[in-house]
């Protein structure tokens, strides 16, 4: 029973741990599927997004929840802006200039962070913080339910934006076919920056969401590396994969660090994802695409 | 100006295009021969290290700049090269057996990570080879036994046919020895059918493939390549440093060399060698003006690797050529003198390239 009860608490701990990763590598999926670029600096902007939420809500004394929306939409308008003033000037380049470029502003980003809040970890109070529920003498920590919970409304509300909304659909259409897209009358760079947008919005849920778990500090960025693998078990480009992939991650990596010896559990994601691209390079929901010469 | 007159299908694969440029690489060498009996101790160690990247650099240059396919873990390769040169010095394997060796392992370690992966897009070679290195770096870390962990690991002076080459001045001859075979291996590779094949696969590997050109095998081969050359270098950066660590080799040393390629210029082996200036220049003139810099900029922690960050980022978005193109434009601008306009050298307006079709 004792050995049950433990396995179950290791699996909802990687579950939550696991949809940290899901919802990074969600930005990168949504960017990948839309722009055909990757954003090697999805992490350091989910850190940027930790850090306003910390501005916000111990600085500035903010509640929680009024803190954190607000934090969520101004890393979502950092995000347009990052599109709109660079990304978009590298369009036509190839592919792994994007990569370099992206990779560059990740430093730049840190240094920022680095200037501005320090290079000490900090944390904020939230409602979760420090707390237990007790489900049928199974004690399961809050914050790690809350994770849980907010990466499935986040789900439920991008699923209700992408095919109920305008917006939501002209993306799809944009994603699918730009040039049909810009004949359609949908204004394809500003939809482009958009997805940016919601892209940096999903990774400071993220890093919000992190925070009563791990504390915010300068290279939290580098979570962004376990996230690939969650991405790659997806198929990358498959928005429910990354997720399914993340939690996958998040589970082996904690009875990594249960049953195997110390010092493996940190390479666990980086061996499932080259394990995952010798197995099967295409992902578990691969969509079958050809190429354009 | 200088007009080529071609007179002769072999005219171009040439190594040197005519003979002005045969005199001037030719002083370049006699200078680099005749530098440590100019310049003092800690110069030509430094020089030395410049040697080293650029191998590493040239390495790489044949898998970004010449193929299209982008390696984030170069540090790790480096790292391997040099474990084993400096393990199998310490067994009494003489320095002539193990510095192939390193490269030849790290061609092998290559090729086992670019089979698998590079029949997917490039984009999964970055990331595999950024999990590769992670994994690596962990490795030398925790294997105490072979690398002696975060205790260091002391290398042994190498000899060749019983002379010690001892001191920067050793380092420095070998380095430029190896650098020059590997720029010649780099060049006549570069003239080949093969060397042909990469620049078609970096410039559509659709349209590659319906020429017959094999993907996988020509893409792996060029993977396997670059890592032994990256090798190489790992091999002489051990007696460069004389001391290993494990975290020396982590994914900051592989952005720098992805700096170099770029920086340098894509697409061009002298790139490789400025680009490789740069990266190690750069740190020295941080050190050098540190103390004078404004508000305390030059104490910041992460100076360094944000440097490198904002030059990528500059040099992707305004000057794509990198170094090697700014000469190109410089050398253009003399040629052309009074003639140089405005739309010179203005880029040609760019459209997003997908590769996707449903």
């Amino acid at each position: 029973m004792e050995d049950a009860a433990r396995i179950l608490q290791l699996i909802v701990n990687g579950a939550a741990a696991g949809c940290i990763y899901g919802l990074i590598a969600l930005g990168f999926v949504l960017i990948y599927k839309a722009t055909e670029m990757v954003n090697f600096a999805q992490g350091d902007v989910m850190m940027l997004g930790g850090f306003v939420a910390f501005s916000l809500i111990a600085t500035f004394h903010l509640p929680y929840w009024v803190g954190g929306l607000l934090a969520i939409l101004i890393t979502a308008a950092f995000g347009y802006a990052l599109d709109a003033f660079v990304l978009r000037r590298v369009i036509g380049q190839p592919q792994f200039a994007v990569v370099m470029l992206t990779l560059g502003l990740g430093f730049i980003f840190r240094a920022v962070a680095g200037i501005t809040w320090g290079y000490d970890s900090v944390a904020f109070n939230t409602p979760f913080t420090n707390k237990t529920v007790n489900v049928g003498g199974l004690v399961l920590g809050e914050d790690n339910l809350s994770i849980i919970v907010g990466t499935v409304l986040l789900c439920a509300v991008l699923y209700l934006f992408f095919s109920k909304t305008r917006v939501g659909v002209a993306m799809q259409a944009a994603s699918q076919n730009q040039l049909a897209a810009y004949y359609m009358g949908i204004p394809v760079r500003t939809i482009f920056s958009l997805i940016w947008a919601i892209s940096a919005g999903v990774a400071c849920l993220a890093g919000i969401l992190l925070s009563p778990v791990s504390m915010i500090d300068v290279n939290m960025g580098f979570l962004g590396i376990k996230a690939f693998a969650a991405a790659v078990i997806g198929g990358f480009g498959s928005i429910p994969g990354s997720l399914i992939g993340g939690v996958i991650v998040g589970i082996v990596e904690q009875f990594a660090g249960y049953k195997l010896p110390a010092g493996f559990q940190e390479v666990t994601s980086n061996a499932v994802l080259l394990l995952m691209l010798f197995v099967r390079p295409q992902g578990l929901f691969a969509e079958r695409m050809g190429k354009r010469v | 100006m200088r007009y080529l007159f071609r007179t002769h299908y072999q005219q171009d694969i040439t190594l040197f295009r005519h003979n002005g440029d045969r005199f001037w690489y030719g002083l370049l060498v006699l200078l680099v021969l005749v530098a440590p009996a100019i310049l003092g101790e800690f110069y030509i160690g430094e020089l030395g290290a410049v040697f080293i990247f650029a191998i590493a650099g040239v390495g790489l240059m044949l898998l970004v700049g010449y193929t299209g396919l982008i390696s984030l873990g170069h540090a790790a390769f480096l790292g391997i090269g040099a474990y084993v040169n400096a393990v199998l010095l310490a067994k009494g394997v003489p320095f002539l057996v193990t510095l192939p060796l390193a490269g030849l392992s790290t061609a092998l370690c290559g090729a086992a990570i670019g089979r698998p992966t590079l029949r997917m897009s490039g984009l999964y070679l970055a990331i595999a080879t950024l999990a590769f290195g992670s994994i690596v770096g962990t490795v030398f870390q925790k294997w105490t036994a072979v690398t002696g962990g975060f205790d260091g690991f002391a290398v042994p002076t190498p000899t060749i046919f019983g002379y010690p080459i001892e001191g920067a001045t050793g380092i420095y001859y070998v380095s430029l020895l190896v650098l020059v075979f590997v720029l010649w291996v780099s060049a006549n590779l570069l003239r080949s059918p093969t060397g042909r094949a990469m620049v078609a696969i970096r410039d559509s590997e659709v349209s590659a493939q319906s020429m017959g050109i094999h993907l996988a095998r020509y893409k792996t081969l060029v993977f396997a390549v670059s890592a032994g050359m990256t090798g190489l270098a790992g091999g002489l950066f051990a007696h460069y440093v004389r001391y290993l660590a494990p975290d020396a080799f982590d994914v900051l040393l592989s952005v720098q060399f992805v700096t170099i390629v770029f920086v340098g210029g894509l697409g061009s082996l002298r790139g490789a060698i400025l680009g490789a200036m740069f990266v190690r220049l750069l740190p020295q003139l941080i050190a050098i003006v540190r103390d004078d810099l404004p508000f305390g900029i030059g104490r910041l922690p992460g100076l360094e690797p944000s440097l490198f960050g904002l030059v990528l980022v500059f040099v992707i978005l305004f000057q794509p050529g990198g170094l090697n193109g700014m000469w190109l434009k410089m050398k253009q601008w003399f040629r052309a003198f009074p003639f140089k306009r405005q739309t010179s050298f203005r880029r040609q307006k760019s459209y997003a390239r997908s590769e996707r079709l449903r």
